[in-house]
């Protein structure tokens, strides 16, 4: 019985999810409702499941002296700052009664000034990235590498004015060569195709793990081996 | 160390001090770039323009800081554009990140250049929901049961631009800024595909290729990345000459991203002269 | 299984009786259905895809083998757990970046599944930060158990299995950190994956490690692709689990899978042969015929 409970929980959801799609009306609909309402609520407590463990995680290893406890220190730290700051609003023109985020509140402050930066900083850290792995993986190996190089290199000019700059020369009857017209072309098209594919295929193995989760044919989720 | 071997090991640190450079560099000394909207985005400049003026327009802003250097400008261009032909905004956002974005929208632009506007009338903030495609599913049946009341807790009835708004078929069009998930995709699925509503917006780089299947079908178009913004920009400065003299960030933005593209290019040609001397070396022994 | 399937069958009709119909005292015309038939091609679509995923498991169950392609990624898994035991040094695994409710999370937590029963043979050390805290529950449920069947439950550490934050950028830097300062032999990054995919990539490339990506991602794919050994593409995600546990009806449900896309390959080929038709002689029975084969895929 412990084995099968889940199992039927996860026929039952799949096909009231599946069905209730379909339904407009009654009590299977009212339930395709309610359960995305579910989960939102579950995922809710799950944070103080996940809170806790960071706060016990991080609080054993300051204890020992653990590995890079200076580190746990600085999360504990941040943590408690921002959890405080937050709950009880503190520095928002309302008090208690004010918005989450209020224009002069130090969680604005926390937001606006450390946590935005943090945020900007490691997404920019993408643009070097992206450039050493191009050098390292953009080499003209085999035919298909090459034609991925090539391609890579016109929509990286063509997708800025210099492309236009550099091909803007080029007569009316040869214009299908100038390098914008050449990254839209590569993008509206071999991109695009290229993605409903991808997607096509996505979607049907969606749809067979869909399947074999519900029907209880795949298991390890879990936790259970066949 | 000869120099095929120097660039087949060339240490990373020095792609990325180029990088660097390439980025600071054109922000001290400025290059402009010329530029003209291309097509996909020309439409969504079309639109806009198409629209009568006062009609109702959902941006939503389904993004958070990390992608707001790319996305702001796109936000910034939308508003402008849309207060100037006298529509009325209603800004949202499917991500929680993306209240921030609202405010500073809010306060940057429509408060600091359009002073004239009221809150209620010409623009409104319908805050976040969570819930991505149900939250838009729900909005396309009874828009107040999942918004009764605007981001600052007043009732919609009570806000003379939404007072008869009933669902999201009574917005003209649906504007997404997008990041990922939820976002555009979600919108023209739930709302443009279901509801007939035109949907159209822009994405990040990175998100902007998944998006091509949808134009132009079930997407009116989309700026891709701070590209497509600085043509929306540009579109905006040759309709409106008067915005020429305003900070159009993308536009600026631009010179560091031409001379980056342009360095990385540069680095992969190196490369490829390293790999290729290299083949050509060892097929000799 | 049968026998759940009629119990879940019973218990649905029974939950039916119990919740309220909310649409009930609303103005009900008679003219509105249950069934929106706006949604009846998807409906079919649904039901014709079911049954040919289900008749290939019911097939595979008889006896029936099929042929499935090698997939190099999942070929070297053992490979890379080996090589992270001989240098002694762990195994970095992350499963994306979305909660239970991504289906791509859930074949991750498949994947971690089989992955820590080879960990757990070969004696080396698994570290799995996660960004939910759902996903940390399934993933240390799913990593005890397969310690538990591969007989060494006293490996198991609960604490390598840990929550680091739902905020994006702060779990990469999280994550980042981690590579950096343990230098991992191998790295999984397999599920759903943003922006963060080649920051984690490159990052274990810098310190040697062997990657193993897969993502349902598009965007994500060309940067897994160009920084990782080995890149599962979109559907090889959900294929692993069958083709790592070799369990015939999984490899059976694959097959229904295939099937499914040459359904859609012979679909596109007529829309395709349709439109140049139209576009080449702009007759006007194909073009009314065109406009009802789009209007069935509304």
């Amino acid at each position: 019985m412990r084995r099968n409970i889940p199992l039927i929980i996860t026929f039952i959801t799949g096909m009231v999810l599946i069905l209730g799609y379909f339904v407009t009306r009654g009590p299977l609909h009212t339930l395709y409702e309610s359960f995305s309402d579910y989960f939102a609520i579950i995922t809710v407590f799950a944070f103080i499941l996940g809170g806790g463990n960071l706060i016990k995680v991080h609080l054993r290893r300051i204890a020992n002296r653990a590995k890079d406890w200076r580190y746990s220190m600085v999360t504990m730290v941040g943590f408690t700052v921002t959890l405080i700051v937050g709950m009880f609003k503190i520095g928002a023109p309302g008090g208690w009664g004010a918005a989450v985020v209020e224009p002069e509140s130090w969680l604005q402050f926390i937001f606006d000034g450390i946590f935005t930066p943090l945020a900007a900083t490691m997404f920019a850290l993408l643009a070097f990235f992206v450039a050493s792995a191009s050098y390292r993986a953009f080499r003209a190996r085999t035919k298909e590498a090459t034609i991925l190089l090539v391609a890579a290199c016109i929509i990286l000019l063509g997708r800025t004015p210099i492309g236009g700059w550099l091909t803007g020369w080029l007569p009316p009857e040869l214009s299908f060569l100038d390098l914008p017209n050449l990254a839209n072309w590569i993008m509206a098209w071999p991109n695009t195709a290229g993605q409903r594919a991808i997607m096509i295929g996505i979607a049907l193995g969606v749809v067979a793990t869909s399947l074999r989760i519900i029907f209880g044919i795949e298991r390890n989720y879990l936790g259970r081996d066949e | 160390m000869r120099f095929p071997e120097a660039l087949k090991r060339l240490d990373r640190r020095i792609i990325f001090l180029l990088i660097a450079a390439s980025v600071a560099l054109p922000l001290v000394w400025k290059p402009q770039f010329d530029d003209h909207a291309t097509p996909i985005v020309q439409a969504i400049y079309d639109r806009m323009e198409s629209l009568p003026a006062g009609s109702r327009i959902l941006l939503a802003l389904d993004y958070g800081p990390s992608t707001a250097p790319e996305l702001d400008p796109m936000a910034v261009a939308l508003v402008r554009h849309g207060i100037r032909k006298g529509h009325r905004i209603a800004l949202f956002t499917l991500w929680p990140d993306g209240l921030g974005q609202i405010n500073k929208i809010t306060d940057d632009t429509i408060r600091a250049e359009f002073p004239d506007k009221r809150y209620g009338a010409d623009y409104v903030n319908l805050g976040y929901k969570a819930g991505g495609g149900g939250a838009i599913n729900t909005m396309m049946v009874n828009l107040k049961t999942m918004i009764p009341a605007d981001a600052l807790g007043a009732l919609l009835d009570s806000l003379p631009m939404m007072a008869e708004t009933r669902s999201l078929s009574d917005f003209s069009v649906i504007v997404s800024l997008t990041a990922g998930d939820p976002g555009l995709k979600e919108w023209i699925q739930f709302a443009g595909d279901i509801g007939g509503i035109p949907v159209m917006g822009g994405g990040t780089a990175v998100v902007a290729p998944e998006l091509y299947p949808y134009y132009p079908q079930q997407m009116v178009g989309i700026m891709g990345g701070l590209k497509g913004a600085s043509e929306y920009e540009s579109a905006l400065m040759l309709g409106y000459p008067d915005t020429e003299r305003l900070e159009m960030a993308a536009t600026v933005r631009m010179g560091p991203q031409v001379v980056s593209h342009v360095v990385i290019v540069l680095l992969v040609i190196l490369g490829n002269i390293g790999y290729l001397l290299e083949r050509k070396k060892s097929i000799r022994r | 299984m049968n026998r759940i399937c009629l119990l879940s069958m019973v218990l649905l009709v029974g939950l039916w009786g119990l919740f309220p119909d909310a649409t009930a005292g609303q103005n009900a015309t008679a003219a509105t259905s249950w069934f929106d038939t706006n949604r009846l091609n998807t409906f079919v679509l649904v039901i014709v895809l079911t049954g040919v995923i289900l008749w290939f498991v019911a097939a595979a169950s008889s006896g029936k083998t099929f042929f499935i392609r090698k997939i190099a990624g999942l070929e070297t898994v053992e490979e890379a757990v080996g090589r992270a035991t001989e240098m002694g040094k762990p195994i970095l695994y992350v499963p994306g970046l979305n909660d239970m409710d991504d289906v791509q999370t859930i074949a991750s937590m498949n994947l971690l599944g089989h992955l820590a029963k080879i960990i757990a043979n070969y004696e080396s050390t698994l570290y799995v930060p996660v960004r939910r805290s759902l996903v940390m529950s399934a993933a240390r449920e799913t990593v005890h158990q397969s310690y538990l069947s591969a007989g060494r439950p006293d490996a198991y550490q609960e604490d390598s299995i840990y929550y680091v934050s739902d905020e994006q950028f702060a779990y990469t830097a999280s994550v980042d950190g981690i590579i950096l300062r343990e230098k991992p032999a191998a790295c999984f990054y397999l599920g759903s994956f943003y922006a963060e995919s080649l920051i984690l990539a490159e990052t274990g490339n810098s310190v040697g490690a062997m990657q193993i990506a897969g993502t349902a991602k598009p965007p994500q794919l060309p940067f897994f692709v160009a920084a990782c050994d080995y890149t599962l593409l979109g559907e090889e995600l959900f294929a692993a689990s069958a083709y790592l546990s070799k369990e015939p009806r999984m490899l059976g449900s694959l097959k229904g899978q295939d099937v499914g896309k040459a359904v859609a390959i012979v679909f596109i080929l007529i829309g395709c042969a349709l439109k140049t038709l139209e576009a080449a002689t702009g007759n006007e029975a194909v073009s009314r015929f065109s406009e009802y084969a789009l209007w069935l895929f509304k």
